[in-house]
């Protein structure tokens, strides 16, 4: 099952980037012709590409940071309040990470809208667009995907601080240590490998965001100014219907992510965890 | 009694408190705009006035989105997806997570590196060979063209979580049952089974979320047949990038967010702890 759905077809992801496959050859008029790395030379040679790749990085990395910062900053908040304020955050985060990114993506459009959105009004922004500058649409994108995925965050390191054991902190407390002191001496080492499974899910996860950018920026933004790389292998793939070049995007992403996995492994390693 | 709520005087306390309540607010303030824009009436929605509550809740909108095509036929497609999803991949995790927990074999650590890559593996990549197999198997169209892929993609991260659910029983309760003349089945089922219950809760929620939201291979594979469309292309029949119609995609977005919350509270409590089951190890 595995093999047949995984392995085959990234085998195959890998062969048709090799070749020259388009409309002619999908219905058969022509016969495919090996281009070998004629695809690549393309993608490299494609100024869009390498801004698109630089976008793609910059954007991940601040939706890592920004998710993580707030799901660890929220689990802490949830370990020094009551039952009631506890369960409204609970719930409250579990509803925005049970919305689709589908509608996700719409609802917070709508509420950005120019002409109807609260937002605008509340800032007193008057009809101001915010998909259509560069930046207030990746900012947008950024604020939809911090909202729905920092839940994940909070929820597992919430489980992991509640599952370090209360005669830890209080033989901390007792010596004489500062909260701040506990959370980085104490806690942080303990919560290590969760933080570590968290961020490189989070990694994951926001570097293959296509959702998200392909609803509310219209499948990448006036010009293709929003374009991620996901969304710029899709479109080149179905729209232009050119899709040993979308496959060749495929292999980049796919092999940026291997190197990812990598540190991932090597610090797990370190961390002398047997797999 | 755990020292760092003790340590916190009152004042400090009000005060994360309070955070913790405007947070709440602040993030569910976007579901109740959902719920909010579905009842308003079309005037309503579509004011340069928003206002943040509504005198007159219509129904307008739902009759839009339940009359139009057949919203019915995608809910059912859409659970009809996600369930076999869910249901086929816990079984398959548990058995491989035993498998890969249990037993040393040639390979071991190899499948297991397989399983962390394939996490890796961007969909929408795959999306463009996985098409090709769907064409040439004749399953273009069909709801096994959006079972079977899902199916495949949410099983490496579910393998990887139920692992340390797994690993968690200890093997002395495998060694007791065999003596006491449990067949290995029968371990499997009745013993193991009922013990590693809430890490599977927990995956289920991952590949649930995945099956029920996707839009990709909805939007890939089914091309021409639209009675075995699901709920997220439903949805974008009423996102027009020119002229949205905002009450008919609040009211979908409704529907369509309900099933998944009604099964987040239910499996909340399991969830926690399975989490947290899931990253002890």
């Amino acid at each position: 099952m595995l093999g047949g759905l995984l392995v085959y077809p990234i085998y195959q992801l890998g062969l048709i980037s090799f070749f020259e496959y388009t409309q002619a050859q999908v219905s058969g008029g022509e016969p495919t012709a090996f281009r070998g790395f004629a695809n690549y030379a393309e993608l490299f040679g494609d100024p869009q590409f390498w801004q698109v790749l630089l976008a793609t990085v910059l954007f991940a990395a601040a939706c890592v940071v920004s998710t993580l910062a707030v799901g660890c900053a929220l689990a802490v908040l949830l370990t020094r309040v009551r039952a009631v304020p506890r369960l409204a955050l609970m719930l409250a985060a579990l509803g925005a990470w049970a919305t689709p990114a589908v509608t996700g993506s719409t609802v917070w459009l709508f509420l950005f809208d120019p002409d109807f959105g609260p937002v605008n009004r509340m800032l007193g922004l008057g009809d101001h667009s915010w998909t259509y500058g560069r930046l207030s649409a990746f900012f947008l994108v950024l604020l939809e995907v911090v909202w729905c995925s920092f839940p994940f965050v909070m929820v597992t390191v919430y489980a992991g601080i509640r599952a370090v054991p209360v005669e830890v902190l209080e033989a901390a407390a007792l010596d004489g240590a500062s909260q701040w002191r506990i959370w980085r001496s104490v806690l942080a080492p303990i919560l290590r490998p969760i933080l570590v499974v968290v961020t490189i899910q989070s990694v994951i996860w926001d570097f293959k965001v296509f959702t998200q950018i392909y609803v509310m920026t219209g499948g990448g933004g006036i010009a293709g100014q929003n374009l991620v790389l996901n969304v710029y292998a899709y479109q080149q793939a179905f729209a232009s219907s050119r899709y040993s070049l979308g496959s060749a995007i495929g292999v980049v992403m796919l092999l940026i992510l291997l190197a990812v996995t990598l540190v991932y492994l090597r610090l797990l390693r370190r961390q002398g965890e047997e797999l | 009694m755990n020292p760092l709520r003790v340590r916190v005087r009152r004042p400090g306390r009000l005060a994360a408190e309070a955070s913790a309540l405007l947070v709440a607010v602040v993030v569910a303030f976007p579901l109740y705009w959902m719920v909010l824009g579905a009842f308003k009436p079309a005037g309503e929605i579509e004011s340069s006035e928003p206002r943040p509550w509504t005198l007159a809740p219509s129904l307008d909108s739902f009759q839009r989105v339940f009359g139009q095509q057949e919203f019915g036929r995608y809910f059912l497609n859409s659970l009809v997806v996600a369930g076999c999803v869910v249901i086929a991949s816990a079984l398959i995790a548990f058995l491989a997570a035993t498998a890969v927990t249990r037993f040393r074999f040639r390979l071991r650590t190899t499948l297991l590196i397989m399983f962390l890559v394939a996490q890796m593996v961007p969909v929408e990549a795959l999306t463009i060979p996985l098409f090709f197999l769907m064409r040439d198997f004749g399953q273009l169209n069909t709801l096994g063209s959006l079972i079977l892929p899902h199916i495949a993609f949410s099983l490496p991260f579910a393998i990887w979580m139920l692992r340390g659910f797994v690993k968690a029983v200890p093997e002395a309760l495998e060694e007791a049952a065999y003596i006491d003349g449990a067949s290995r089945a029968r371990f499997l089922w009745q013993i193991l089974f009922p013990l590693v219950l809430p890490g599977l809760v927990a995956t289920s929620v991952f590949s649930f979320i995945s099956a029920w939201n996707d839009f990709l291979f909805a939007k890939s594979f089914i091309i021409s047949d639209t009675s075995q469309s699901t709920l997220p292309m439903a949805l974008l029949v009423f996102y027009k990038p020119d002229d949205p119609d905002w009450g008919g995609v609040m009211a979908a977005s409704t529907v369509m967010t309900i099933p998944v919350l009604v099964f987040f509270v239910l499996v909340q409590r399991r969830l926690v702890s399975g989490l947290g089951g899931a990253v002890k190890d």
